[in-house]
Order: C-alpha cells, then structure tokens, then sequence
C-alpha cells in the first residue's frame, strides 16, 4: 500500500494533509508539530497512550480547538475554517462518548444527518417517505431492523454505528473516529472492522483505538502519537517491531496497563 | 393510520379553537367581552412566537414586549394619523411639543408602508440582534436577562420621548382603522375577527414549522447545540429563524392589539408586559403546538375577572397560580392533560364509556 515515489495527486486520490499541526492549552504543548498524510482508501489508525493528543488532533482538525500550522484539504485550510464549514467540506467526525439525538428514532437521526445536502427552503417542508441514501446508510450499518425504534434505546455498539450511519448520510469523505470500538464486545468489534473496510474504499478513514487486536486486523496504516509528537508510522509489522514503540507504547500493553476508556473528552 | 392522526390531528385542534373563536364567540359574547378576548388573542399571537422560540428553541425570549410594540406602535401611529386626517399633526404632538411631526412618522400615513413595517422591522431588529447574540454564542440565563434589560430599555426611551411617541401616555384615541369607523360595533368585530384569524394563521404556520426538518433541526439544536455543529450547520442561524419569526408574531399581535384596546402604552411593552406574555406559555405548555396560545387566553382571561373582582390583589392572585403551576407541572399545563391521557389505555376508556 506504500505510494513510494509518486504523490497521491499523481495517482488521483483524495487526501488530507497536515503539517507542523501544534495546538497548545495556556503553554502546555498538546499536539507538538504533526505531520500527518491521511489518503483515501487507507483505514489509518492513531494510536498512543492516554494523554498523547490524539482527541486533540482530531478537535483541531475539526475546529474545536484552536491549532497552528496547516490541515489541507481540497485546497481548503481547515484550520481556519468554523466546525459547521469544514462539516459541509467532506469531513466528519465522531466522538467519544456516542452523541445521537436520543429522542429522535434511528431513522430521523439519519435523516436529520441529511441536511447537509437540503437548500433552506427545502428544510421548511415535513419529512416524506426515506430518501435513499438515509435508506442505504441504514442497510450498511446493519440497524434497518431498529429504523424506528428511539436513538436513546440503543445499546453502546449500535450507537456507534448510528454515528458511522450519520457520517455515510452526511456523505462525510474523510471519517475520523475517536475510539468508536471502545465498550464493544469481540463481535461487535469484528462487525465494525468490517464496516470500516466496507465504506473504506472510496473514503479516508481515521480510528482512533487502544486495542491492538483490533489494530492488527484492520489497519492499512498506523501512527503512533507520544506526548503529542508522531513517534513512528507504518504498517501493524513495522509499528510492532520498532523498539521505541515497544518500549513507550506497546510494552505498556502487554504489561495489561490499557486505559479503560477513563479518557479525556 | 396513526401517522395521519399524529400529522392532522393538531389541525383538526387548531381548526375546533378556529370554530370557537371566529364563530361561537362572535355570536355568544358582549361586545365588551369579544374586544377583550380580541386582546387575549393579541397576547396569544406573541406567545405562538414565544412557544417556537423558547419551548422548540429553547432561547428564553424575555423581551418579546420589545417587537409587541414596535407593532402596536407603528399601527398606531397610522392610525393616529388616519385620525389626523391628511397633512393632519397628531393631537399630542400639539399639546407636548411645538406642533411639528418628526420626519420618521411620514411614510407611516401610509397603509401600506405601515403593514410593511409591522413585518419588516421586527424581522430586521431580531436579525440584527440575534445575530449579534448567538454568534457570540450568548445563551442560557444571559441570553435571558439581555432581552429583558431591551425591554426596559424600549419602555424607557418611549416614556423620555414624549413628544414623538406619546411618552408615558402612549398613543390613543384612535377613530378609524384603514377608513373603517372604530366606533361602529360591526367594525369592532371585524377588527376582532381579524386578530382571531391572525392567531389561526400563525399556529397553522408553526404545524407546518414544526412538523418539518427545521422543527427537527430546531428541537435537535435545543438539546444539543454542539452536536449539529456537526451535522453542518451553524446553530446560530437555526436560532435566528426561530427568534425572528417569533418577532415577527410578537409584532403582528401588537400591531393588532393597539386598535383593538384602544391604545398602546409603555407599559404594553415593558419587561412586566414581557413577562406576562412568558407566563401565559409557561402556563400552557411551551413545547406544545397549542399550549401557548391556551396559555395566553387563559392568562388574559384571569388577568380581566381577577383585576374586575379584586381591584387590587389580582396580581398576587395570577403570581400565586404561576407558581403552583410551575411547581406541579414544569412543562405546563397542557403537558400534565397529555400525560393524563397516556395514563389511560385506550381499550379501557371505551369500557367506561360503554
Ligand atoms: N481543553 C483542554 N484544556 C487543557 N488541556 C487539555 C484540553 N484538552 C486536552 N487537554 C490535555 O491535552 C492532552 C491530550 O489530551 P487528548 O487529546 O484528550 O489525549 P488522547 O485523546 O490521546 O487520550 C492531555 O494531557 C489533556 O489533559
Ligand atoms: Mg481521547
């Protein structure tokens, strides 16, 4: 999957780029000059301890945070753009903690995800029947069966997959995910992977994940994040056979010292 | 089946209060009572508003005096000048100042002008002002005390400019309503019926609000903001259509109101005049499509017997109701009817009846 020597514009893909990203909280540093490829078809996973910046890099590029430096995309500077502005740019996000609108069925949440592609105007008219690509979401996360049931009975996988569903409505290019597999059982996880792969092919995707388990079954690339440096990227093979991830990263792991989701938001 | 029922059923409510207001009231009330339930329905008008704003958008608008009387003010001062007569001054302008007309009170010989300002200005001071304070991301309990500080600054400055609008007193005295005789019963009634079907139009404007994706997008900004961020829209202007077209209703009651009571004071429009006009949808249910509207009339309603019966303990009266209200019922009173209802299963409310 290396693209040694041309650039992804020369093969015709889509991409995010971002350079020297530093985003700093009243002088502490919590993201330190990023550089980051992020290409489409890819499923690229963050990893890194608690605390490394991976939320933060994801808010900055997401206009939540305040940042320096560059994210392109698109010829767009995303760092310099409103959170609502960058959403209509192509590029989704989930959280942490899932976020659906629990009153509103699994449907209206699709729906509602819709509004991106609705001219004001259109908005003023009721909801009709399922437009098809709220109906396509809905088959390819797998939640056709709970259409109408409200958000808030879901349980914590399936919320998650509701986001991912959002994003796909959302037509979202660029997805980044921060932690969606966390909570979930070994099913679960084995489903989402394979939904990942699923939408992957035409989109870039980013996860960002503690469990090696999961990385190793379902990761194109991997970057590793240290205290808000990159500390090494490439393939699952070359992440693990490097000696400073083992020491920093990975040795943590084996050791059985994995975060439990006590994570900051 | 059910679908149809939960879509039309809130029109066939809104289609039974339009029966009771433009038929059976008409023909069963005093001409005394029509004209004030004509001021209840004024009131109702801005709490349809009120309703879309606070209970659907969750913005605590304690300022809606503010648009109420930049309608009943600009319907006024027509019809101040209509009473004039052409190139007539109005009476106050004689006796407070030098007789001379400010220049700004020109174009509102107009009626056409004058229908347009009742729409135009509320819609473009809510814009202005909404878009200053929801980009400011301002909200909450600020958002709260910043439209009730408008309201008393709008009172204020009415009260210190005399001799342009009337000053404390507030402008009265009006005999014609776009050449219709206001003192002539059957003009009354029209002028009544003209309100009530005002108060239809705009709770069958907020059935179709809030039945469509904006209501959705609405609701879905009310619980939470940042979310919708990401879905692509800037709540802020989710908010601003809301506030403005609850301006616009506010503005629409108020210009009603003036002919009808007879004349619009600071006091119509001040932050007590403000808070009133939340209590009746505080009262009724603001979430709910006709809760504001009951709310209002309701509160109206009281406001009249009570201060007719007890001169001068009313207001603690309708305060002490307020609060009992608040207190059992937070979501209103009309909630506490649905949530009766939902305690009662269908099939065995036909038992009891058969
Ligand atoms: N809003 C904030 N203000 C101050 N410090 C923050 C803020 N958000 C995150 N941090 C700090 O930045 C660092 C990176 O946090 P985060 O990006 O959440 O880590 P990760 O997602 O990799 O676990 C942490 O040390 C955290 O305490
Ligand atoms: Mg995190």
């Amino acid at each position: 999957m290396k693209l040694d020597h041309a650039t992804p514009d020369e093969v015709g893909l889509d991409y995010l780029e971002i350079r020297d990203l530093t985003v700093q909280f009243d002088g502490f540093t919590a993201v330190d000059a990023v550089d980051l490829t992020l290409i489409q078809g890819r499923v690229h996973f963050l990893i890194g301890p608690n605390g490394a910046g991976k939320t933060t890099l994801v808010d900055a590029v997401t206009g939540l945070v305040p940042a320096t430096g560059q994210a392109r995309y698109r010829n767009q500077n995303l760092l310099a753009m409103r959170s609502h502005r960058i959403v209509r740019a192509g590029i989704g996000r989930t959280f942490q903690t899932a976020t659906v609108f629990e009153q509103l069925s699994v449907l209206q949440n699709l729906d509602i995800a819709g509004g991106v592609h609705r001219s004001p105007f259109a908005l003023l008219r009721a909801r009709r029947g399922v437009p098809s690509y709220v109906a396509d979401a809905l088959e390819t996360v797998g939640l056709a069966d709970l259409r109408d049931k409200p958000a808030g009975v879901l349980a914590h996988g399936q919320k998650q997959w509701l986001e991912i569903g959002m994003l796909l409505v959302q037509d979202a290019k660029v997805m980044l995910l921060d932690e969606p597999v966390a909570g979930m059982s070994a099913e679960e996880r084995e489903e989402t992977g394979a939904l990942l792969q699923r939408i992957g092919k035409e989109r870039t995707i980013v996860v960002i994940e503690h469990d090696m388990d999961f990385v190793r079954s379902f990761a194109d690339v991997v970057t590793v994040l240290h205290a808000g440096k990159v500390l090494t990227e490439g393939t699952v093979a070359e992440i693990q056979a490097s000696p400073e991830v083992q020491e920093i990263y990975l040795g943590r792991i084996v050791e059985g010292v994995v975060e439990e989701g006590a994570d900051h938001a | 089946m059910r679908t149809a029922v939960r879509t039309f059923g809130p029109l066939v409510a809104i289609a039974a209060l339009a029966v009771l207001l433009l038929v059976v009231a008409p023909a069963v009330l005093s001409p005394f009572r029509l004209n004030n339930l004509g001021k209840y329905c004024c009131w109702a008008i801005a709490a349809v508003g009120i309703g879309l704003a606070w209970g659907r958008g969750g913005m605590l608008v304690m300022g809606q005096g503010v648009f109420f009387g930049i309608g009943g003010y600009a319907m006024a001062m027509h019809l101040k000048l209509e009473a004039a007569g052409p190139e007539g001054v109005p009476d106050f302008m004689m006796l407070y100042g030098d007789g001379t007309m400010p220049v700004w009170w020109e174009p509102f010989r107009s009626g056409a002008f004058t229908l347009f300002a009742i729409v135009a200005l509320p819609a473009v001071a809510a814009a202005i002002l909404g878009y200053a304070i929801f980009k400011r991301r301002v909200k909450g309990a600020y958002f709260a005390i910043l439209t009730q500080a408008l309201a008393v600054v709008f009172a204020t400055l009415l009260i210190a400019t005399i001799q342009e609008t009337g000053g404390f007193n507030g402008l009265n005295q009006f005999t014609f309503f776009f050449g219709y005789n206001l003192y002539d019963p059957v003009n009354k009634k029209m002028v009544y019926s003209i309100a009530a079907a005002l108060l239809i139009g705009c709770l069958v404007v907020v059935w179709q609000l809030y039945r469509s994706r904006f209501g959705e997008l609405l609701v879905a900004t009310r619980d939470a903001e940042e979310r919708v961020r990401f879905l692509g829209h800037d709540p802020a202007n989710v908010k601003l259509a809301a506030f403005v077209i609850a301006a616009v209703m506010a503005s629409i009651g108020g210009a009603m109101f003036a002919p009808i009571a007879g004349i619009i004071s600071p006091s119509d429009v001040d932050a007590t005049a403000s808070i009133f006009l939340i209590a009746g949808v505080a009262l009724g249910g603001r979430a709910l499509l006709l809760g504001p509207a009951l709310g209002a009339l309701a509160v109206g309603y009281g406001r009249s017997s009570l201060s007719e019966s007890f001169p001068d303990q009313w207001t603690y009266f309708l305060g002490a109701l307020f609060i009992v209200v608040i207190l059992l019922f937070p979501a209103g009173l009309g909630s506490a009817f649905g949530r009766a209802a939902a305690l009662v299963p269908l099939p065995r409310r036909k038992e009891t009846t058969s």
